[in-house]
């Protein structure tokens, strides 16, 4: 995974409330067994028409969006399923931040995962943000603040070990492996004692 | 003094949290199936890494599975092309990295959170993940369970682990005895209509009091089944002598002096008097009535026989009433419908299918409404054709199919259409959940049931009142 410090880019927005992980790709797209290539179904049924053609109303469609990395949504992103499909889809689409007043557990989760920044800002924040679609952002994630064009600087947390692993391009599963000794000590001492999960 | 949580999060903690790193948490069941563990395995296999304990994981095939008989025992080919190329990479990673798979056309095959609890893999104070939201099901149990991604899914296969940070509790004590015609469905819709879509967000669950305690099994699941609707990933019940009596003498379950280990140990798991959560929140059981969704998500959710809400400034709102095509200020009730689904892992146990029966029985589905009926597994379908509920169904007109996931995520070819309404029992109404275009209103399988007797959105104590 390439290291993420900063994100300097335009903004668009998709001003709604709760977009729900089925919005952002719908569960037909997720028969596939890779996960490249999902960025053209992102938003799907936002984005196209029934005959393929792309809606002309819809925000990503617009001129003005193309190329934009960072999406500013309404509160609750990425409700719904546990589909890693979402942030996939997004990333491959060309976005690497998303910002709202909050967002979803798992979707949040996942995102890290994928060198695509959850960001979680203040309401006025968000407010300003959601009124000036294609605002040019510096999302700096050394510093942890966002810097609007105003000059304006926004902070936000992200949870200490992904920014780490985000900052330096680190994969988890590397840490996770490394507790190697750890797991098995734990394994060795649940067998003696009667805690341990009955097996099946 | 600790909370249920609490006490199972300290059994699982491998390496404690620090301000720098989450826990590694021990699993002890890992659930998979074919739609979010492909990429998973490509991991492994990218990395040259093994499944550290494949007795760890079983596997199940449920959201794109074909439910038409002929698809699934007589040989007909799989109409769905992606769909069967995900079931036979299912098979291949499971062949490979010795993992138990319930395949295609095995008796114990199912949707994956219907499957675990009657296996009797499910059990109070073990840690349950599975690449689905859905996973908070098993929270029933009086487990710690909840959905990961695929990622998270490749570190359990390697690692047995996962890296978490500490969520926060949430009581929500409901008290007082469910009305006549009222379901465990109606009630977790009440409490998402009363903490709203994302209440839960960042908080693990604890539902509590005598309206919780008097709900079977299958009811409890139901209850869990949607804490992710209210955000939260993961709801949990404190196991009691109903939890116990249903786990004893299960396939998977442990026996003799296995059993008598883990039942003192369970007995320990219920939170201490006194234990604190972060939130508390209260409901009156008794008050609560048959709810229905009317909008774009569970959240937006009222009793059947209220008026649409009106809101003024409210353009997402708006903007959801339009795609359901319904209008704010109007009543539910006997709108027209045009598809009844029962089933999905919120309500495709044997009990969601006598209750449905129950108010099916000598009656006919309406004319022009689609009735389609998916057992959650493939016992829950041999329990329910050795009551003879399967022929209640089709004499109603409805079809009777084989078990999976089928109209409540619509991956398998079973959809709704566009612009049609359907009444399900499933968990999700968001836009295109069940098909593009298809306008979904969550309910109880009475509430589905009675709905498709009468081809109107159906209030279901009038058909009880006779």
């Amino acid at each position: 995974m390439d290291p993420i410090k900063q994100i300097r880019s335009r903004t668009a927005v998709l001003p709604y409330t709760n977009i729900d992980t089925d919005q952002i790709i719908p569960a037909r797209f997720l028969r596939t067994t890779v996960r490249a290539g999902l960025g053209k179904h992102l938003f799907s049924d936002w984005r196209y028409a029934a005959d393929g053609s792309l809606k002309p109303d819809f925000a990503l469609n617009q001129p003005d969006a193309a190329g934009c990395q960072i999406l500013v949504a309404g509160r609750n992103f990425g409700c719904g399923s546990s589909r890693e499909h979402a942030p996939w889809a997004l990333h491959d689409y060309g976005f690497r931040a998303v910002i709202s007043t909050e967002i979803a557990d798992i979707f949040r989760g996942n995102s890290l995962k994928n060198g695509l920044l959850p960001i979680v800002v203040d309401a006025a924040s968000a407010e300003w943000l959601l009124a000036h679609p294609g605002a040019e952002l510096l999302i700096d994630l050394e510093r942890n603040v966002i810097t609007l064009p105003t000059g304006t600087q926004v902070h936000f947390e992200i949870e200490g070990f992904a920014r780490y692993c985000l900052l330096n391009g680190i994969d988890e599963l590397g840490y996770l492996r490394s507790q190697e000794a750890a797991i098995t000590r734990f394994e060795t001492r649940r067998q003696a004692t009667a805690a341990g999960p009955a097996g099946h | 003094m600790k909370t249920l949580f609490e006490k199972i999060w300290e059994r699982h903690v491998v390496v404690p949290e620090t301000v720098d790193t989450p826990a590694v948490l021990y699993i002890d069941l890992h659930l998979v199936h074919e739609v979010t563990t492909p990429q998973a395995f490509t991991m492994l296999r990218q990395q040259g890494l093994s499944v550290r304990r494949p007795e760890l994981t079983i596997a199940t095939m449920d959201h794109s599975t074909p439910t038409r008989t002929e698809q699934v025992f007589g040989g007909a080919p799989i109409t769905v092309e992606s769909a069967a190329h995900q079931i036979a990479e299912l098979e291949r990673n499971c062949r490979q990295y010795g993992i138990e798979l319930f395949d295609l056309r095995s008796d114990l095959r199912g949707i994956v959170h219907i499957v675990g609890p009657e296996l009797g893999l499910t059990q109070p104070g073990k840690t349950v993940v599975c690449g689905d939201s859905h996973t908070s099901t098993h929270g029933a149990f009086g487990a710690l369970a909840f959905g990961i991604g695929t990622t998270e899914v490749a570190h359990v296969l390697a690692t047995q682990c996962l890296l978490q940070r500490r969520p926060r509790t949430l009581a929500i004590n409901v008290e007082g005895q469910l009305g006549l015609g009222i379901s465990a469905k109606d009630l977790i819709l009440a409490i998402i209509g009363r903490i709203g879509i994302s209440g839960g967000t960042g908080h693990v669950i604890e539902y509590r009091g005598s309206t919780i305690r008097a709900l079977d099994m299958d009811e409890r699941m139901t209850v869990c089944n949607m804490s992710i609707e209210a955000g939260a990933r993961a709801g949990m019940i404190a196991p009691d002598e109903v939890t116990y009596a249903y786990v004893l003498g299960r396939a998977r379950a442990p026996t003799g002096a296995d059993w008598e280990r883990a039942l003192a140990s369970w007995r320990e798991l219920p939170g201490d008097v006194g234990a604190v959560f972060d939130r508390e929140v209260s409901l009156d059981g008794a008050a609560i009535e048959p709810m229905i969704t009317y909008g774009t998500h569970p959240g937006m959710v009222m009793p059947i026989s209220a008026d649409i809400p009106v809101r003024r400034d409210d353009p997402v709102f708006d903007r959801a009433l339009a795609y359901m095509g319904l209008q704010a200020g109007a009543p539910i009730r006997n709108h027209p419908i045009n598809v009844v689904f029962i089933g999905s892992c919120t309500n495709g146990r044997l009990s969601d299918l006598r209750s449905a029966a129950e108010l099916l029985r000598g009656h006919r589905v309406a004319r022009g409404v689609q009735l389609l009926v998916v057992p959650g597994s493939q016992q829950v379908k041999q329990a329910a054709e050795a009551e003879g509920l399967d022929r209640v169904f089709i004499e109603a007109g409805g079809e009777w199919r084989e078990s999976g996931c089928s109209m409540c995520i619509g991956m398998n070819g079973d959809n709704v259409g566009a612009g049609q309404y359907s009444v399900s029992t499933s968990n999700r109404n968001f836009e295109g959940r069940q098909g593009q275009g298809a306008r979904t209103l969550l309910a109880s399988p009475q509430t589905a049931a009675a709905s498709a007797v009468r081809g109107l959105v159906t209030d279901p104590r009038e058909l009880l009142n006779g």
